[in-house]
């Protein structure tokens, strides 16, 4: 099937502004899955809310835009309900952290196979610039406009520590990374959580003076080291991107097909 | 013993109700007092290969019904007050996206935590309001075990024909006292199965197309007809549209396909009311109470009758308007600040002669109670 | 015939079930409308805990006991808290393991030493409960012992049968030789007053209003 196949095209060009990672990361995915050669039918796209969501409009699959930060909570629903397809949850960083942190957490801990993309540009970018959890210490937003109290919240550290089986990071700018990253993610049997960090020239880069795409994609380019590397410590800056969990453990809907069929033989029984 | 016959609480009978109708996926989060319903399905479900879970929250037990139904598993949650309260937003999504589900409140004392363990009708403006924007609702109550198996029954029946969330209010006192039931042999009770599309699979599909009769034939995620489901307002294919027009018809296309059928929807029994002075108007358990009123009286010669309601949304005007003319007085019973007798003034010709006799104390409203009150109405002391 | 049984004592003697027993026997076997419910909050798990029962031959309205004509108390706690609402001339079972200071009580009181029994015969206490309703049903005719024993084999787990069946007929055993307490009918009701009953509207048995449902979710 051809990458465009998948492209609802009636509805393109897409609202994102000009710059917007979120394009690159579409695109990638849709490589993703067409090197999967997932048929579209067996796959359902569950979204929330906010620039991220708008992702499901355009990919011609089983498309659902639910709420903010209720992503995960319909794809548990979709999951168990038929765990044969496939379930694909993009989500934005106050959508699937914020709002959305407990579904997020107890996904994690279930481990049931979903596969969610956190859409990372560190701001609220449908609602205009607000801080988020991921915007990094003493950055500004429209709510922090003397810079952020806070801290960025660590992904990576969250989903490991709930328990998620596959986790990994890239960014838009390494794209044939963050589509290998991907396929293992959708492949993977088991909650799996990819975040892909994507500029936002709009709002976050120009509160913070972070240039325009190129330069925003220059920083992700110069600052991103492989997992494990030592060069973080010369740069506070830099982060890691690679995969950082890949482990087996017992998936949820696994593990209730099993209880279904230990029940089978068994008559119903009455209290 | 016969296994049809059997002794339950009424949040069993619900739990029996939802199977008949053909439930196949629950998921919800512990809450007095509505637990039983997710103990007992939690059990039941995994042998017939249904499908339970225990979601982190009320808001994602609501979310992952409404997940489960696109896929086409019949689904319901089970909640109270607070519990309630959370799931707001998710029955508005389940009402734009037209999403058959049925969502189960056994009412306690509110407001906040309220009273837990005690019972209460607090909910029942709620139901109606509760989430945001224009919309149309429908929500059934029952006053015994028998009518929660029943109503659990023409709940899902409503809201698979309509493609709407269906809200089944029930309270403390109903779901856990426990009578004999008898559970309906297949095919005694009409069970309503998912209108899906005829349309092959090359043809373009409208999910949000109503036929005349304004019901919406699905097609399920994992079937051949991607689509788009969105809390947006939406044209007919699903996809955003603020157009005016898509936004006008979507409108009055969610109240009308509710708010129009409301005696189609309106089940109530009449307890001696068709020649009664004095109408009692109750629901849910306090309606026992009344129903002890209305025998006390009768003994005495004294012409007082019940209407008892099983549908309060939509508000039966009609019929309640039409027995309201018949009497000279007209009680509404309830456990509540008057959340239905507002209604019933509304509708009422003469609203002055619309009475509310209620109890808040988290205890359930007695016969000494109303037959007091009604004495007072009558003119006769206290 | 509006018939109310209220059942009293604490979390852990049974009481819940005994009453669900003698309510479905009543529903199920013997046809009666029945209708059975339970308090609910912590008192219900570990310390007090009552069960009402009511039953008629037509419909039942309001569901919970207003003025029991049947009382079971099984702990000093619930006589004392319960008793002063039985209908006068009402009977009363209790057993005077639990049940020591009885007061002046218009009622057929029946202190029958029933936990003695289980544990001396039967040598498991935990029957206690279905020799209570042995009592019960011996006591008062509603249901016939058939019916209840059917309900219990439908209940109680098969290894557990023998003894419960035991515990039941010994409680029947006991009723037949109950000796009656004589009826007080002029007597003051048993002190001190319940100033919780003398507000209940309906003049109905009072409410447990303990400490109950903070935050119990």
């Amino acid at each position: 099937m051809a990458t465009l196949d998948y492209v609802r095209r009636r509805f393109l060009p897409h609202i994102w502004c000009p710059g917007c990672g979120h394009g690159t990361l579409m695109a990638t995915l849709v490589r993703a899955i067409e090197e999967l050669a997932i048929p579209k039918d067996q796959i359902v796209m569950a979204s929330g809310i906010g620039c991220s969501s708008r992702i499901v409009g355009y990919l011609d699959l089983h498309t659902l835009h639910t709420l903010h930060g209720r992503a995960l909570a319909f794809a548990t629903g979709v999951k168990m309900a038929k765990p044969d397809l496939h379930v694909i949850v993009p989500m934005g960083d106050g959508d699937a952290l914020a709002i959305g942190g407990n579904h997020f957490i107890h996904a994690c801990a279930r481990n049931i196979d979903l596969t969610a993309i956190i859409m990372n540009n560190q701001t609220y970018g449908m609602t205009g610039g607000q801080v988020s959890p991921m915007t990094g210490h003493g950055e500004r937003a429209t709510t922090m406009p003397y810079g952020n109290l806070g801290q960025a919240l660590d992904v990576v550290a969250v989903a490991r520590a709930a328990g998620a089986t596959y986790v990994a990071r890239s960014t838009v700018y390494h794209a044939p990374q963050l589509k290998k990253l991907l396929m293992k993610a959708i492949q993977h049997r088991g909650f799996s959580v990819v975040e892909v960090l994507t500029q936002c020239p709009t709002y976050y880069g120009r509160l913070n003076q972070r240039g325009d795409a190129v330069e925003m994609m220059t920083w992700f380019k110069e600052h991103a080291v492989p997992v494990g590397s030592d060069a973080r410590k010369d740069d506070p800056a830099r982060f890691e991107v690679g995969e950082f969990v890949n482990v087996e453990r017992p998936e949820y809907c696994a593990s209730y097909d099993e209880i279904v069929t230990r029940l089978k033989p068994r008559e119903d029984e009455h209290a | 013993m016969n296994e049809k016959v059997r002794f339950l609480q009424g949040n069993e009978a619900c739990v029996e109700g939802a199977l008949y109708a053909g439930l196949r996926f629950f998921a919800g989060y512990p809450i007095t007092p509505s637990t039983e319903l997710a103990e007992g399905l939690a059990r039941r479900l995994p042998p017939i290969a249904g499908r339970f879970i225990q979601m982190e929250d009320e808001i994602g037990s609501l979310c992952a019904v409404l997940g489960a139904s696109l896929t086409g598993l019949k689904a319901m949650t089970a909640t109270s007050g607070p519990g309630f309260s959370l799931m707001q937003e998710a029955i508005g999504y389940g009402v734009m996206a037209e999403i058959p589900c049925v969502i189960v409140n056994v009412q306690r004392g509110g407001p906040s935590t309220g009273q837990p363990t005690h019972v209460s009708q607090g909910d029942v403006q709620q139901a109606r309001w509760g989430t945001h924007g224009d919309h149309a609702i429908v929500a059934f109550t029952a006053s015994n075990v028998k009518d929660v198996f029943r109503m659990t029954v023409e709940a899902f029946n409503v809201s698979e024909s309509f493609r709407t969330p269906v809200i089944l209010l029930l309270d403390e006192v109903v779901g856990h006292m426990r009578e004999r039931l008898r559970i309906p042999e297949e095919g005694e009770l009409p069970v309503v199965e998912r209108l899906l599309t005829q349309v092959p699979q090359t043809v373009d599909f409208h999910p949000y197309l109503p036929r005349e009769d304004g019901r919406l034939p699905m097609a399920h995620f994992g079937g051949h007809h991607r689509h788009n489901v969105t809390g947006l307002a939406h044209n007919i294919w699903g996809f955003p549209a603020d157009d005016p027009a898509s936004v006008d018809r979507l409108m009055h296309h969610l109240v009308g396909k509710i708010d129009n059928r409301a005696m189609e929807f309106a089940h109530w029994v009449d307890h001696q009311a068709d020649d009664a002075e004095i109408l009692l108007i109750s629901y849910g358990a306090s309606a026992r109470s009344a129903l002890d009123v209305v025998r006390r009286f009768r003994e005495r010669g004294d012409r007082v009758g019940l209407l008892e309601l099983q549908t309060l949304w939509p508000f039966p005007a009609a019929l309640v308007r039409e027995r309201c003319a018949q009497a000279r007085r007209v009680a509404v019973v309830e456990m509540n600040m008057g959340q239905i007798c507002r209604e019933v003034q509304r509708v009422a010709q003469d609203p002055d002669r619309v009475y509310l006799v209620n109890q808040v104390d988290g205890r359930l409203v007695g016969p000494d109670t109303i037959n007091q009150a009604l004495r007072m109405i009558q003119g006769r002391g206290f | 015939m509006r018939k109310e049984f209220l059942f009293a004592g604490s979390g852990g003697q049974g009481v819940i079930t005994a009453s669900i027993i003698f309510a479905e026997a009543a529903a199920l076997k013997a046809g009666y409308h029945v209708v059975q419910s339970q308090s609910y909050g912590p008192e219900a798990r570990g310390g007090s805990s009552s069960a009402s029962v009511v039953l008629n031959t037509i419909e039942v309205g309001y569901p919970k006991v207003i003025q029991p004509q049947v009382m079971i108390c099984l702990t000093q706690e619930a006589f004392d808290k319960f008793s002063s609402g039985i209908r006068p001339g009402g009977l009363l079972l209790s057993d005077p393991f639990y049940v020591r200071r009885l007061g002046r009580l218009d009622a057929r009181v029946r202190l029958l030493p029933m936990y003695e029994a289980v544990r001396d015969r039967v040598g498991l206490p935990i029957t206690f409960n279905v020799c209570v309703l042995g009592a019960l049903v011996g006591l008062v005719d509603v249901v016939r012992p058939e019916h209840v024993k059917a309900v219990i084999s439908d209940r109680v787990p098969a290894r557990f049968l023998d003894p419960n069946l035991q515990a039941f007929e010994i409680g029947l055993e006991l009723a037949a030789g109950a000796k009656p307490i004589p009826r007080l009918r002029s007597g003051p009701p048993p002190s001190p007053p319940d100033p919780v009953g003398a507000s209940c509207d309906q003049g109905c048995v009072p409410p447990a209003r303990l400490d109950e449902s903070t935050g119990s979710r």
